[in-house]
């Protein structure tokens, strides 16, 4: 022990202080101000520490701790590795924007009371931090657990409303149905050694079938917690029921745990990955991916439309790490070290600029008390500081240079472009037709955006009280919102920085890193493997553009002049124009909903020309519930009829039973 | 960054300014000659924009900054996008700031401002437009994306200046992944550039207008610096397609005697573009808007043939 306080013992301070302000919360259940003023920015600022932490502790060797609670002879193993600090620092800086956020926007009041939330909601992060830390499955499914039920409490804040009890449900089963995956997948992973550590399962080499049947396990359970289709169900339902700070986090952190899960199996305690499962990755996040943009442009509720960008997110950090493992697999270690900088870089952004729309949402939702886009509208005028803060999210998340999401999404297509080396010629085939894939999901997330931002905060209210009641967010809310756009901006701008902190996670993971070699630029060009292959500079282009607009804007003002005259709209010459007469956000969806028409489910009202009370009206279901989930339900419904034909309620048959089983059991006995 | 390149760089931003214009308004001369009317003067084009950058400027109550940044973007990103795209020569400094993904990254961002503009009034046309162009982007978008991965997989390279050096050091033999890309590429630049069959750049029809939609409540300076712009785009487009397809005659670095050469040739290939676009303009007919996805589909579907055609041939 040579330094005075490791890294790993100041992260566990942090989790106990951030256990100690939950207890506070409750302490102080009725003040609500104590709670919302103090307990808060004060956890934000834990965050902030724990980020630094983390940051501290990628470039240092892993360090492991011992904590003696839980069963006697069973402690908690705890290991701090580049990879877990990489994600302890995605955690403490999207939750630092969320926890100030989160002070200023729960009100008394409004369900479960603030104090018994600030304890939910740190109970969340604790969760989520000892998910990263844990370095034994059993500690492991117990912080995983407490993330589950932490947010599940947080998730049914409202509990009073029966279609929040549902999400709530839906979301606790798909959790629980996905962690028993990955208690299996860690049965599998100890090898009938009965030692539980992650140590262990590193040591042992499982033969290629049963790493198969771990992999596989581990892509179902961390699958359900990140979305991936089919199991993606809940997502939808759950984030628009929550608060919005904690669908912020929901989204923006938990999602990403998932992807730690998976990333720690695969490459970690496995270790020796097979090619196929980096293509069953890859279609499955492609699938994924394509499904989330393309639901996404049919939402009209803002935060379910969120929700769907993410499994489209989700999707494309899968394609990620499927095509990590493809590389790793061919033992190409600098092209499997691209597409896993690729991934992390994209995890990293998109807890960022996720976060960041949620809280937007999250305003919007406090200043109008609606959700559905097709009642909002021209919310830019009254609410300016949330609007150019999520306008920020918004270039983020459509995938726009210089935004943070472009530099990830431009990383990922050129990993996807420069398989030329790939010894199997299918896969070296099929892989640019997965870039396609990104393409085309990427340009679809602009569609959504534009909807998105287009239909709440730009055109005329679409109803009359909103553009009386609506205020700006409060100054804690400011500050939530400013720190995470501040955050899309400057991981857009220098890249290379980015790459170079993240560089020990490959480096530790694969044995080789990409900034290792020398390979990523300097501080203005991004060249991951050679400025003659492909180099992109956000700086030098936002200085450029910059440079122009001012250019423009000072010659026209010279040459010309800089008039205008204000006037009703043109909107060619029809006079009668009302706000309801630009697109719903059901309209600004009908192109996608056109094209992508077999996908949908969709129940269709439309009214004919002859109706004196003309409806119009469309839902569209997710065809997963019919598919498959109606199926199941359908299916267990059937057996348990069956079943339930052996209880007749009568004493004398249940001792027949008892009697005949006794029998059948000596027989056997005998035999 | 020597002087030399600082020098190169000013200059082929001002040819594309200068040279934008000029194209529409041969495009437009060869249109009018090609449907037996009387061509308006080349210079038209400047004409306008000098009498619109003289009106003043009439802004609908309740606009946003949105309404009034948003053209100067558009403008921004457009011109930046000329400029690092190789039109008379491969040495530019500018050039790694942006590869192909990238100028199409530029291109994407100038959409997403100028449909949030159109939708900044709250009219029914601005929406209308703003979610057609949208719709076109989100096709277009990536089938230019597979245009350009078939030249970077061909040229090991997704930078510009080294796939237009690599592509210009082949034979004169047509590549076959090469022919289905351009078939797609042109198929996109005619959607991208609201062109026949897809929108028609000469219409104010309501029901049927794209661009101007998206444009018809700008006036005075910003709608200059759209109509620029888009005069822009249509040379930035021009640009790609000579340097993807055609890209003999461009100098490479530090080839001074090259340069000479460089901007008749460029001349040349613009004329020929122009009149070969004038030409798809007068024998087409627009299409309905909702044909428009399948066109676009073709094109992106022609844009991933070529990458497998070339994967496979290794052509």
């Amino acid at each position: 022990m040579s330094s005075p306080l490791l890294a790993i013992d100041a992260a566990m301070i942090v989790i106990a202080a951030w256990i100690a302000i939950g207890l506070a919360g409750v302490a102080a259940i009725r003040s609500f101000r104590v709670v919302a003023f103090i307990l808060f920015p004060a956890s934000a600022a834990l965050s902030i520490a724990l980020a630094g932490i983390g940051f501290a502790a990628l470039p240092a060797a892993p360090e492991v701790a011992i904590l003696a609670i839980g069963l006697p002879d069973l402690p908690f193993h705890l290991r701090l590795d580049p990879l877990a600090a990489f994600f302890l620092v995605i955690l403490g800086l999207a939750s630092a924007g969320i926890s100030v956020f989160a002070g200023g926007y729960f009100r008394a009041g409004e369900g479960t009371p603030p104090g018994v939330m600030c304890l939910q909601y740190h109970m969340f992060l604790v969760g989520m931090a000892m998910v990263l830390l844990s370095d034994d499955a059993y500690a492991f499914m117990v912080s995983w657990e407490l993330m589950a039920l932490a947010s599940f409490f947080l998730v049914t804040t409202n509990h009073r409303i029966p279609e929040i009890q549902r999400a709530g449900y839906l979301y606790l089963l798909i959790a629980h149905i996905g962690a028993i995956a990955i208690l299996l997948c860690f049965g599998v992973l100890q090898a009938n050694t009965g030692d539980y550590t992650f140590a262990n399962m590193r040591a042992q080499r499982l033969p290629p079938l049963w790493a198969s049947a771990a992999f596989l396990l581990a892509l179902f359970g961390f699958g359900a917690k990140a979305g991936i289709l089919p199991l993606h169900i809940w997502l939808p339902e759950a984030h628009p029921a929550a608060p919005s700070p904690v669908s912020a986090l929901m989204s923006g952190v938990m999602l990403k745990t998932a992807i730690y899960g998976l990333a720690r199996v695969t490459f970690d305690l496995i270790d020796t990955p097979l090619w196929w499962w980096g293509v069953v990755a890859l279609v499955l996040g492609l699938v994924t991916a394509l499904f989330g943009a393309v639901f996404a442009a049919a939402q009209v509720d803002m935060k379910r439309l969120l929700a769907y960008s993410s499994i489209e997110n989700m999707g494309l950090i899968v394609m990620g790490m499927g095509l990590a493992i493809v590389f790793a697999a061919y033992n190409m270690p600098s092209l499997a070290a691209l597409a896993l900088t690729a991934m992390l870089y994209h995890c990293l952004n998109h807890a960022i600029f996720k976060s960041l729309l949620f809280l937007g949402t999250g305003s919007v939702l406090h200043a109008t008390h609606e959700r559905s886009l097709g009642k909002l509208g021209g919310l830019m005028r009254s609410m300016p500081w949330v609007a150019v803060t999520v306008l920020v999210g918004v270039i983020a998340c459509a995938g726009l240079p210089p935004s943070n999401g472009f530099v990830s999404e431009w990383l990922l297509l050129q990993s996807f472009l420069f398989t030329g080396g790939l010894p199997n010629p299918y896969l070296k085939m099929l892989v640019p037709i997965f870039a396609a894939g990104v393409a085309l999901v990427a340009a679809l997330a602009g569609y959504v955006m534009v909807k998105f931002y287009g239909v709440i905060f730009l055109g005329r209210p679409r109803e009359e009280k909103i553009a009386r009641e609506a205020r700006d967010a409060g100054g804690l809310e400011r500050l939530g919102l400013a720190w995470l756009a501040a955050g899309c901006v400057l991981l857009g701008l220098f890249p290379v920085a980015v790459m170079e902190v993240l560089d020990p996670v490959p480096f530790t993971l694969l044995g080789r890193g990409l900034a290792q070699s020398g390979r990523v630029g300097d501080w203005l060009l991004l060249a991951p493997v050679s400025a003659e292959r492909a180099s992109y500079s956000p700086l030098l282009l936002i200085v450029l553009t910059l440079a122009i607009m001012l250019f423009a804007f000072f010659m026209v003002r010279r040459l010309y002049h800089g008039n205008i005259r204000r006037a009703a709209p043109w909107d060619c010459g029809f006079p009668a124009q009302t706000s309801r007469m630009q697109d719903s956000a059901e309209g600004f969806g009908q192109p996608i909903r056109q094209i992508f028409e077999p996908f949908y489910r969709m129940r269709r009202e439309l009214p004919s020309p002859f109706d004196a009370a003309p409806r119009y009206r469309v839902d569209v279901e997710d065809p997963m519930w019919r598919w498959i989930y109606l199926r199941i339900a359908a299916a267990t419904e059937r057996t348990s009829r069956v079943v339930g034909m052996l209880q007749r309620g009568r004493i004398s048959i249940y001792l027949l039973y008892s009697f005949v089983t006794l029998v059948a059991l000596l027989f056997l006995t005998q035999a | 960054m020597n002087f030399e390149g600082i020098l190169a760089q000013f200059a082929a931003g001002a040819l594309a300014l200068a040279l934008a214009p000029l194209l529409v308004g041969w495009v437009n001369q060869c249109r009018a000659w090609l449907q037996n009317r009387s061509a308006p003067p080349l210079l038209q084009p400047f004409r306008t924009l000098h009498k619109l950058f003289w009106k003043e400027s009439i802004i609908a109550h309740g606009a946003t900054p949105m309404y009034r940044v948003s053209p100067y973007v558009v403008f921004s990103c457009m011109l930046l996008a000329s400029m690092i795209i190789p039109t008379l020569s491969t040495n530019l400094p500018l050039a790694p700031a942006a590869d192909a993904i990238a100028l199409v990254g530029l291109f994407a961002l100038a959409r997403l401002f100028i449909s949030l503009a159109a939708m900044d009034i709250g009219t029914a046309f601005g929406t209308m437009g703003a979610r057609r162009e949208m719709l076109i982007g989100f096709l277009a978008e990536p089938a230019f994306l597979m245009v350009l991965f078939t030249a970077s997989l061909i040229s090991h390279s997704t930078s510009l200046a080294t796939i237009v050096a690599s592509l210009s050091q082949r034979e004169l033999t047509i590549l076959p992944s090469l022919a289905f890309a351009g078939i797609a590429f042109t198929m996109v630049s005619l959607a991208e550039n609201a062109r026949i069959p897809v929108d028609n750049p000469a219409t104010h029809l309501e029901l049927t207008m794209i661009h101007e939609a998206l444009v018809l409540e700008y006036s005075g300076r910003h709608l200059a610096l759209l109509e620029w712009a888009a005069a822009l785009k249509l040379f930035a487009y021009s640009c790609a397609g000579i340097a993807l397809f055609f890209p003999w005659g461009i100098a490479r670095a530090n080839d001074h005697a090259a340069l000479l050469w460089a901007l008749p040739v460029l001349l040349a290939k613009l004329a020929a573009g122009g009149f070969a676009l004038a030409v798809i303009e007068t024998i087409l007919a627009k299409m309905r808007i909702f044909r428009v996805p399948e066109f676009l589909a073709t094109a992106f579907l022609l844009g991933v043939l070529a990458l497998l055609v070339h994967l496979l041939l290794g052509a």
